[in-house]
């Protein structure tokens, strides 16, 4: 090492065995969230200067084991040595201490301060008086990013960097705290080709240097590129760990999908005229080219991993968001939203992701938050009336079997599943003819998701064009007539009902590769998988 | 039956969960009972605090600062604050008192200026913190100056005397209705009256709730956000027109200094009285109450032999308590939800 700042903590000596034990070795790690089991029992050893993928569907337990690695959370059991050594890590400041740094999709710097005291924030070397000294720092961040092989001012603020230079400031930061173990907790979901294969690079340079590197990603294609072993998570349960020169594609996502899960599958009901039709549908940045369409009864699933573009082609639908391109037929007639409101006067409802922050003003009454969608329609005077207001409010929530004492309980006061409902009831409410359902049962128990996996089926039933967005892919599989897959901003794959697998949609989501390497599945015939990255 | 279990545990917890609910709900009743105990504590030291007189000329003086309170109790429902209240009352004050001294208008056509001018003060304020986006905190703290600054110089250093009003003009603040209810007191409860129903029983009330609450789920709903912010602050200029208005009746003499330094005592009641400073949530009626507690307060404090000095840390004080309290209660309640939420 040769930039060394002085208030670094002291490396711990290597020990020079002939058998080095694993950097990080996980034992029987479990971690429980309320009513979710995030982790049940998960064991991993992370090598001295190897490059280990961890891949999984979302909520496999991917986030909850970085979090546990960084100090964010504390396993409820199991055991963490960190070469051979039995620690506990007791919180983020702790696990720098240790050697352990988490770069992250989104680098959580401080825009207004320059590149050099980002990395050397908390830990930059001191002048005689105890003062910072910024000399040094300057010289000793300019060190390390010659080492990366890097171009930066280390003298220009973070603001206005691009993501992966601003990435390669989180790297240069371990590298000055002598981190033995970088995260990378997918580095690469917001980086362009060139960018990757730079990050690349130095993640192999860093590697040959005995760094241990856990790289968490959703890019099958990129795991297969970088690391030398890889662990797949399923279901918060360790599922396999091979070198990566043993696996396929295939494998991987075999060892991915395969969950079961009890659920209320859609009822068949008989598909009606078409209601939506989108064709072209751009917004630069976020999705390009997508189109489908929406017919009375049907339930159109859109499958993908987060940040793929579903939700934001949701709220260009609902009007929240201007598309740049493309055209909305709703019953056969163009439509551009300028506002929710005017969506929603047109027949368009949508269920956000996020019933807190989006769905439901928690300091109002059920009755309250029922009716705030429909207030001009119910009430054209200026008074509303209590009792009208209750009336409708009774008639949806009933509909969905609502739990409540009445409804005048605070929204706030009920349990996740039933204040979904409630969400569902305020939609219903504004009588839609599409109804858009963002991860309608995400962090709901089963049982209200089955609840909920009723309630949609009957609303196909009754006519309702409905579009599903949901990273559960037995959901999906299960309540979707059709299942579009989304990766990166475009519709690679639109699977029927009777063709769709596990496999078949997790292969396009993750653009791998066609279905063709699939073994399991039905030949690909209208899948459209050939999102792939040369990463 | 697995069912009525799950339904049987929700009961337990919601019981426990409604009983701190209906506690921090029944702000305005806790507020009262407060009154009442302290009004017997301070009697029982001073006896001429509870005389029909000594309660009366509390009222008055209250009343005007409930009435700024409502407006003001709008504004922070939305989560936002207005700092130029004191202000757009001094502007008010002077201009009415400054025509009526001339005879350039009657009174009445006065009264109807001065609240004309307190709305259009308070059009200013939402234009640049719904239009141009500016954080109320600024924007008001910005403004506050521009109109006390206003004040200054239209009123150079004159100063209307008693004299100068028209005979009869002030009389409101001094008779009672039926010999027991002052005057200002019908005013301030008309306007506490009206805001209320506006809050509770309109449409635009439920927006601005919703609005305050949860910003991104009233942006979904399609709710005019800006509109409503812009409407509050124009209402509360609106509000402060009628308080400044009233400042004239109560004082007579007036100067380019009326009201300086009373936003503390505006905002204390607003607080006081229950109105979250997080947005959306709080009534009208709890910050009238709110003024009135602090009015009270004021009053009680030289017959107790409390020198007047100590009455702007009390009020600090009382800040402090009350908005300590709602935090308190807030987190227990969020940790109940969190339980059954876990269930």
């Amino acid at each position: 090492m040769t930039a060394t700042p002085s208030s670094a903590p002291p490396a711990s000596p290597e020990p020079v065995t002939p058998s080095v034990p694993p950097r990080i070795e996980l034992r029987g790690i479990s971690k429980r969230f309320a009513a979710t089991q995030a982790l049940e029992d998960v064991s991993l050893d992370l090598l001295p200067g190897e490059i280990h993928g961890l891949v999984g569907e979302n909520g496999a337990g991917k986030s909850t084991l970085v979090k546990i690695l960084a100090g964010v959370h504390q396993p409820d059991s199991g055991t963490i040595r960190l070469d051979g050594e039995a620690t506990q890590i007791h919180g983020p400041a702790h696990s720098r201490s240790l050697g352990i740094a988490v770069v992250h999709q989104e680098p959580r710097l401080f825009p207004d301060l320059t590149v050099a005291e980002n990395v050397f924030i908390g830990h930059a070397p001191s002048g005689r008086l105890g003062s910072i000294d910024w000399g040094a720092t300057r010289r000793l961040a300019e060190g390390l990013f010659r080492e990366l092989d890097v171009q930066v001012d280390v003298g220009a603020p973070v603001r206005g960097l691009s993501m992966a230079d601003q990435q390669l400031i989180e790297i240069a930061k371990s590298l000055s705290l002598e981190a033995r173990v970088l995260i990378l907790d997918e580095p690469t979901a917001s980086l362009s080709a060139h960018e990757v294969e730079r990050l690349f690079t130095i993640v192999r340079r860093l590697r040959d240097r005995g760094v241990s590197v856990l790289f968490v990603s959703h890019r099958l294609d990129e795991v297969f590129a970088l690391c030398d072993r890889a662990t797949v998570f399923r279901d918060g349960r360790h599922v396999v760990t091979m070198p990566t020169r043993d696996l396929t594609t295939a494998d991987l996502v075999r060892h991915m999908v395969g969950r079961t899960v009890s659920l209320f599958p859609k009822v068949e009901t008989p598909i009606g005229d078409v209601l939506l039709e989108v064709s072209g549908l751009t917004k630069v940045g976020e999705f390009r080219d997508v189109g489908f369409s929406v017919r009375a009864g049907e339930i159109v699933g859109f499958a993908g991993l987060v940040g793929a573009g579903r939700t934001e082609v949701a709220r260009v639908l609902f009007g929240i968001d201007q598309r740049d391109r493309g055209q909305i037929l709703l019953g056969g007639v163009p439509v551009s939203f300028a506002s929710p409101s005017a969506a929603m006067h047109a027949g368009i409802a949508y269920l956000p992701e996020d019933r807190h922050q989006e769905g439901l003003v928690q300091d109002f009454t059920i009755a309250q938050n029922v009716t705030l969608p429909i207030l001009p329609r119910l009430f054209p005077r200026l008074l509303t009336r209590i009792s009208a207001e209750r009336k409708v409010a009774h008639e949806f929530t009933e509909q969905l079997s609502v739990r409540m004492t009445g409804v005048d309980q605070l929204v706030g006061s009920l349990s996740g599943g039933n204040q979904q409902k409630v969400v569902l009831a305020k939609w219903l409410a504004s009588r839609p003819r599409i109804l858009i359902l963002d991860e309608p049962t995400r962090g709901i128990d089963i049982g209200a998701k089955v609840e909920v996996h009723r309630i949609i089926s009957e609303l196909a039933a009754s006519g309702l064009g409905i579009v599903l967005i949901s990273s559960d892919l037995p959901e999906v599989l299960a309540m979707s007539d059709r299942i579009l897959v989304f990766h990166e901003g475009k519709i690679t794959a639109e699977i029927p009902r009777s063709q769709a697998t596990q496999e078949r949609v997790m292969f396009a989501a993750t653009g791998s590769a066609t279905g063709d390497e699939l073994a399991v599945a039905p030949p690909a015939a209208g899948a459209r998988g050939d999102g792939g990255l040369d990463g | 039956m697995a069912e009525t279990g799950v339904i049987a545990t929700q009961g337990a917890l919601r019981t426990r969960g409604s009983v701190l609910t209906s506690f921090a709900r029944q702000r305005e009743l806790s507020l009262a009972a407060i009154m009442v105990v302290l009004g017997a504590l301070v009697s029982i030291v001073a006896p001429q605090f509870l005389t029909i007189s000594n309660l009366t000329a509390v009222a008055a003086l209250a009343s005007i600062y409930a009435v700024a309170s409502v407006g003001e109790a709008l504004v922070v429902i939305t989560r936002n604050i207005d700092l130029s209240v004191e202000a757009m009352i001094g502007v008010v004050a002077y201009c009415v008192a400054s025509i009526l001294e001339r005879h350039v208008l009657d009174a009445p056509a006065a009264i109807v200026l001065g609240i004309g001018i307190g709305l259009v003060l308070g059009m200013a304020n939402g234009v640049i913190v719904a239009l141009l986006r500016v954080p109320s905190i600024v924007a008001t703290l910005g403004t506050l100056s521009i109109f006390r600054g206003l004040d200054y110089v239209i009123a150079g250093s004159h100063q209307v005397p008693l004299a100068g009003l028209p005979p009869g003009f002030t009389d409101p603040a001094r008779t009672n209705l039926l010999g027991v209810l002052p005057e200002f007191v019908v005013i301030a409860l008309v306007v506490v009256v009206l805001g209320t129903i506006v809050l509770r029983s309109t449409r635009f009330g439920r927006q601005v709730y919703a609005v305050g609450s949860n910003p991104e789920a009233a942006a979904i709903l399609g709710i005019p956000a800006r509109l409503i912010e812009f409407s509050a602050f124009s209402v509360c200029g609106l509000l402060a027109g009628v308080a400044g208005v009233m400042w004239v009746m109560f004082f007579g003499t007036i100067n380019g200094t009326a009201g300086t330094g009373i936003v503390l005592s505006i905002v204390a009641a607003v607080v006081v009285g229950g109105v979250s400073t997080l947005g959306g949530s709080g009534t009208i009626a709890g910050a009238a109450l709110g003024a009135l507690f602090l009015g009270l307060t004021a009053n009680a404090l030289p017959l107790v032999g409390l020198s007047q000095f100590w009455l702007q840390a009390i009020y600090g004080l009382v800040i402090l308590v009350a908005v300590s309290v709602d935090a308190v209660i807030l987190r227990r309640l969020q940790r109940a939800t969190a339980e059954r939420r876990a269930r």
